[in-house]
């Protein structure tokens, strides 16, 4: 109770705050009446966020969403847009749902800066947003830099990642399609940990299931910085062994050092180069720039710490990092169905805490991965992740979790069953 | 017994529309069913995926209790059901037995 009325006086004197009056003042946390919560990055976390926040504040926390983009586009499913068999339109979403339904302010903006002491958001426009707690859900920033050559071949748009789902997406397609039947497309994967650990095997599956229709000379070749098959080895083993055998070769321990957009051609630590005709290079991954540059990447300058309880920084106060940039748990990979389930986590602490609730001291994350094997056939990896209080960590539940037993179209009518649900569960 | 759910029901909707900390983890536990099921586990039109809005709380938890044991077979949910304690998967029951099922909550 005491807790509760000094947090309504600190929503009562955020006035004098903002004119600058008392400095104590401005760095009060305001009450669900009167508290904004300002989220940065609209993808499959910060969308989640913003709608949880006020759907578990019984709509009584103001949310503010900074996303640039106009429209919501899914990594998850987009490389069926690369084998052809859905388009763009197919994994876009719109974000007014998110207002329309549930009251959410957006912002289609970048966030230029952020200063936590002040707790105000500085817009790439100009203006500038203040908050009380942030939401950071900023995806992962390409290191183009450490492979030499990338960035401009990128820009150019003659080598890309498409690992980001938009335009590049749809380039890549093109770039397939136009590849003469005989040719090879080359897919270079950098080390762990990177943004969805199965995506490039699904990408280079499906992109051969294309190349088996349409052009049954040409080759997907995968040049993996790994040791081997990152997520769900023995399933995609099998089905390239059974489905792909000749259209799909797997070369682990190919870490990728240089490209020549010139000759088209990729350059290994160790191995021979190779030349392609398409070449998809995922450099290696970090936290998106603006968590970089606000020094929460603490983690090998890569990754955000955070307090797994609330997914509350390690390193600044009131601001939640969520999604592919957080320094992972053990066994918690990062796709676009745990940065859902960090998105509520975060959400529902946000909620008790500007209450004055304890926060939940046993919170769970589930984790759902489908990855197509063609357009059709599909197979899963699932876990169930509860906090640990004595490790302040998440650990999967003994004897929870698997995969699936083989591809099959069951599951790929359950995939795309799972993208509906998704997101509608995050904009709808 | 179908009293006794009633007031089970009852007493989480309670909360639900009073918002208080116990509602908020029950809601958040449900939640962690939200990105296959739909939130508040009302799924979008045409899923293959079941709506749990609304269904009998006994009916859910003897379901959940079935892919937990390898009663029921299935794809994911025998994985993910093992990973919720029986506790657990009777407030799930409980939460979305009080769903109603169409707009918003």
């Amino acid at each position: 109770m005491k807790r509760r009325s000094l947090l309504r006086l600190a929503g009562a004197t955020a006035g004098l705050g903002s004119l600058g009056l008392a400095g104590c003042a401005m760095n009060a946390i305001g009450t669900p009446d009167s508290a904004r919560v300002l989220v940065v990055g609209g993808g499959y976390g910060g969308a989640t966020a913003a709608k949880y926040v006020r759907l578990l504040s019984q709509y009584k926390i103001e949310v503010v969403l900074v996303e640039p983009d106009a429209a919501f586009v899914s990594c998850p499913l987009s490389n069926l847009v690369l084998g052809g068999g859905r388009t763009m339109t197919d994994i876009t979403r719109p974000y007014d749902t998110l207002s329309a339904m549930h009251g959410v302010r957006i912002v289609h903006d970048m966030v230029a800066s952020i200063d936590p002491v002040k707790r105000v958001a500085v817009l790439a426009s100009g203006g500038t947003l203040r908050y009380d707690k942030l939401v950071l859900s900023p995806g992962v920033e390409m290191m183009f830099d450490r492979v030499t050559g990338l960035q401009a071949a990128n820009r150019q748009g003659r080598i890309l990642q498409a690992w980001k789902a938009g335009p590049e997406t749809l380039a890549l397609r093109r770039q397939l399609e136009a590849m003469p039947d005989g040719g090879t497309c080359a897919i270079a994967i950098p080390e762990a940990p990177y943004r969805c650990p199965p995506g490039p095997y699904e990408r280079a599956s499906v992109i051969a299931a294309y190349f088996k229709a349409a052009k049954p000379k040409s080759k997907v070749l995968i040049l993996d910085a790994n040791e081997d098959v990152t997520s769900k080895g023995a399933l995609f083993k099998k089905v390239w062994a059974e489905s792909y055998k000749g259209l799909l070769e797997y070369r682990p321990q190919h870490k990728a050092t240089a490209v020549d957009a010139a000759t088209n051609t990729l350059k290994f630590e160790i191995q021979e180069d190779v030349r392609a005709d398409v070449l998809n290079v995922l450099p290696p991954m970090r936290a998106g720039q603006i968590a970089v540059q606000t020094g929460l990447a603490t983690s090998n300058a890569r990754w955000c710490n955070v307090n797994y309880l609330t997914f509350e920084s390690a390193n600044a106060p009131n601001i939640h990092v969520i999604g592919d940039a957080i320094q992972i748990a053990p066994a918690m990979p990062k796709s676009g169905h745990m940065a859902n389930g960090h998105a509520k986590v975060a959400a529902a602490a946000i909620v008790a805490e500007l209450n004055g609730w304890e926060v939940d001291p046993a919170p769970m994350l589930t984790n759902t991965c489908y990855s197509f094997v063609d357009d059709k056939r599909a197979v899963h990896v699932a876990s169930v992740h509860e906090y640990v209080a004595a490790e302040k960590t998440f650990k999967t539940v003994p004897g929870s979790g698997g995969l699936s037993a083989a591809p099959n179209e069951l599951e790929g009518s359950l995939a795309m069953s799972w993208a509906r649900s998704i997101w509608s569960d995050a904009l709808a | 017994m179908k009293l006794v759910l009633s007031a089970l029901a009852l007493l989480i909707a309670g909360p639900a529309l009073a918002q208080d900390a116990g509602a908020l983890r029950a809601r958040s536990l449900a939640a962690t069913c939200a990105q296959c099921h739909g939130t508040d586990g009302r799924v979008p039109p045409g899923s293959a995926t079941v709506a749990l809005a609304g269904m009998p709380a006994a009916y859910l938890t003897e379901q959940m209790t079935a892919f937990k044991t390898g009663a029921r077979p299935g794809t994911v949910m025998p994985q993910l059901a093992k990973g919720y304690s029986d506790a657990q998967i009777a407030q799930l029951a409980a939460y979305f037995a009080q769903v109603q099922t169409g707009g918003k909550p």
